[in-house]
């Protein structure tokens, strides 16, 4: 099964529309629970992070029997330093993005905790490309 | 203990989401950093935050928490209470600050 859904820099609105259809899907497939919440997490996450730093993304879904591949593809800034930004705490999110409860260094953190494997491509001026993989139990 | 259960005993004001006050509190989680909920909290448990936006019920809706508590008389925007209808969160409020509010909870899921 395959999904496709967009995302809009700066959009706050509409964070977390891919997570939840994800999560829908996943419960019909019955998937456990434990494996949804992680993906969910991980998912919210990088969504975040687009709307947060990026200028527009896509988030590609592929749901296969035994495990499910998110690609996170982004057009912005790219991150400089991947391993600085993997620290906890870490982070560039703009002062309004704080205001909201966001950017306090924990997303890329997050992502790294809930995923079975993660993958970070990052181009600066270009944008950045995550691809995260979670196994079924 | 039912999230309108404990809305009366703490007198909390009720601003939307009420087809969710039958839900079933298992605890608590007090943050007001988003990712920090999103990575931390567990299912069933009640929210209490300073962050009345609506990405707050994006995150209790992902995370099926039982409700959000807003302290400080602080009251949810308008798209956070439309955000909350529909997905059936409750958002309550109390005049309380963060630290009353918590100590009363944990008191009475502790009892």
């Amino acid at each position: 099964m395959k999904l496709t859904f967009t995302i809009q820099g700066g959009d706050f609105t509409h964070a977390g529309h891919p997570s939840s259809e994800v999560k829908k899907i996943l419960k019909q497939l019955a998937i456990d629970g434990k494996t949804i919440k992680n993906i969910v997490i991980a998912l919210y996450e990088a969504e975040v992070n687009v709307v947060a730093h990026a200028w527009k993304g896509t988030v590609n879904v592929e749901i296969d029997e035994n495990k499910i591949t998110i690609w996170v593809i982004d057009e912005g800034p790219g991150i400089p330093d991947v391993e600085l930004a993997m620290q906890p705490g870490f982070s560039t999110a703009s002062s309004k993005v704080r205001e909201m409860g966001f950017g306090a260094g924990m997303g890329l953190p997050n992502i790294k905790k809930n995923t079975d494997k993660l993958q970070i491509e990052t181009e600066v001026g270009k944008g950045t490309k995550v691809k995260m993989v979670n196994y079924f139990s | 203990m039912k999230v309108s259960e404990l809305v009366e005993k703490l007198d909390l004001k009720v601003y939307s989401g009420q087809k969710g006050l039958d839900r079933e509190i298992t605890g608590g989680y007090v943050s007001d950093l988003l990712s920090d909920v999103m990575g931390n909290a567990q299912e069933g448990q009640l929210w209490i935050t300073l962050q009345v936006h609506q990405n707050v019920i994006a995150i209790a809706s992902l995370k099926d928490m039982a409700a959000v508590i807003l302290v400080n008389n602080l009251e949810p925007q308008e798209n956070t209470i439309s955000h909350s209808n529909d997905e059936n969160v409750p958002v309550l409020g109390t005049s309380l600050p963060t630290f009353e509010i918590a100590g009363k909870l944990f008191q009475i899921l502790n009892s």
